[in-house]
Parts: C-alpha cells; structure tokens; sequence
C-alpha cells in the first residue's frame, strides 16, 4: 500500500446539457518504475498505478493504461460530454491490488 | 526503504540524475525488450500506420527535467492512443482509450523520458486506419533547472 495517496479532481458544479466540460485529475503517488536502485545498489520494486478510468453515469469517458514512464503523482487532464445531471466516478487501480476512488457529481441546467 | 527528507535535501541533484541513468544500463539486463516497430504492430494488428496526418502529439522541445515531460495526444475520431518513448528501458507509456462520453479524443498527461528521444504516438481511428507521429524531445539529463 503506498503511502498518503490523495486523489484531487476538477470538474465544473454545472454544465448545461450537452455540453464538453475539460476535467483535470490529479492523485498523489510516488509510481516506482522499478528501474531505479537504493544506495546498496538493490532495485526498489516497481509499484504504480497501472490503471486509470472515468465514468459519467456508468457511462465509459476515458480510460488509460499507464507504465512505469508514467510521472509521479499522475496527472490527467480530458474532456468529457455531458448529457444530463449525474455523477463522474474516477478509479485508479494500484499494483497492490488497492482502488482508490473519487467521485464528483454535476448539475445540467 | 524510508527516504527521509534530508535524504532527499541532501542528494537532490544526484538522486535526479540517478533516476535516470540506471535506466539505460537496466535494460540490457532485463529480457530483450520489444522494439519500437512490435510494439506498434503489436497495437495496430500488423496494419501499417500513416505518418503525420489526423494525430497531433504536443510535447516540448526541450525538457530539463526528464521525470515530468508534460504532453498532449489528440486524434480525431480515434478510439485509442498509444504512447511510446522508444528511447527508454520500457517503451510503452500508456494506451488511452475514448468512451462514447469522451468529448474529444485527446488527453494530457505528464511523463517520464530516460534520454533524448522522438516520442511516438499512434491512433486508431473510427474507421479502422492507423496513424502515426512522433515529437523530438531534447532531455538536459540531471539539469534540475539549475
């Protein structure tokens, strides 16, 4: 499990119907490639996100598989439609087998 | 291993460039790595992708930092994007792939570049086809912006 891992969403509170909104996301982790070596010369094991995906309503918007050349703290920025009101549910998938989850609701006027 | 923040403090500038370098020297020992061609044929189906057109990949020419590269893919009408850096010791960076809800095919990211190197981005268009473009990016290895 790695430590202090904080995700951080932006998506507008209202839309109107229809619409393309740009949404940013942000999760706070230190992705170890795997590559890189302590200071007794022991490879540090590769522990990632390796998966990220957005839905509107159940509905698929984005989804990424991501690598180890991914940066640390991995950060998205999209552009999603949106319909009608409803909820966006953002998922990451560690390598240790933790999801962390965000979800941001929006109101179509 | 706990690296405490004096660590950190202490060997900024190194650890950067230690980041980087064992990369190059890692990825002979590991189990010969699928080129650059496989792996786009591997994703396209063994169909040959167009260079240029319908795909644009926005990254800078010059990255000091190659831990954080910030990039742009979009290709209209694409289903997926594939990133590759062919010139580090894992070439896949990542596949997007577009929902119906996408409201344009493109995204942006930040990623990690081990040396100088043309960033490859192929798509897979609505239609079937396959295109292909690639991005010179500089990479000052250890300039932490000093």
């Amino acid at each position: 499990m790695a430590d202090n891992v904080k995700p951080r969403v932006r998506v507008p509170k209202t839309a109107s119907a229809g619409e393309v909104i740009t949404i940013k996301t942000l999760i706070s982790h230190q992705m170890e490639s795997g590559q890189r070596k302590d200071k007794e010369g022991n490879v540090i094991p590769r522990s990632i996100i390796n998966h990220f995906s957005v839905t509107f309503n159940g509905a698929p918007v984005i989804d990424v598989e991501m690598e180890p050349a991914i940066s640390t703290n991995p950060y998205f920025e999209f552009e999603a439609k949106v319909p009608e009101s409803g909820e966006f549910v953002f998922r990451w998938q560690d390598d240790d087998g933790s999801v962390y989850e965000d979800k941001q609701s929006i109101e179509v006027s | 291993m706990k690296i405490d923040r004096r660590d950190v403090l202490v060997s900024g500038a190194s650890a950067a460039a230690l980041g980087i370098l064992p990369w190059a020297a890692l990825a002979q020992d590991a189990e010969p790595a699928k080129t650059l061609d496989e792996l786009i044929a591997e994703f396209t189906g063994g169909v040959e992708a167009t260079e240029g057109e319908g795909i644009t990949l926005d990254a800078p020419e010059i990255a000091e930092n190659g831990n954080t590269v910030p990039i742009s893919v979009e290709a209209e009408g694409a289903s997926e994007i594939l990133v590759l850096a062919p010139g580090n010791p894992v070439l896949p960076v990542a596949t997007f792939k577009f929902g119906e809800l996408a409201g344009k095919r493109a995204a942006s990211t930040r990623i990690r570049l081990a040396q100088t190197q043309d960033v490859t981005a192929v798509a897979k268009l609505a239609d079937g086809k396959f295109v292909r473009t690639a991005a010179n990016v500089k990479v000052t290895i250890g300039g932490c912006g000093g």
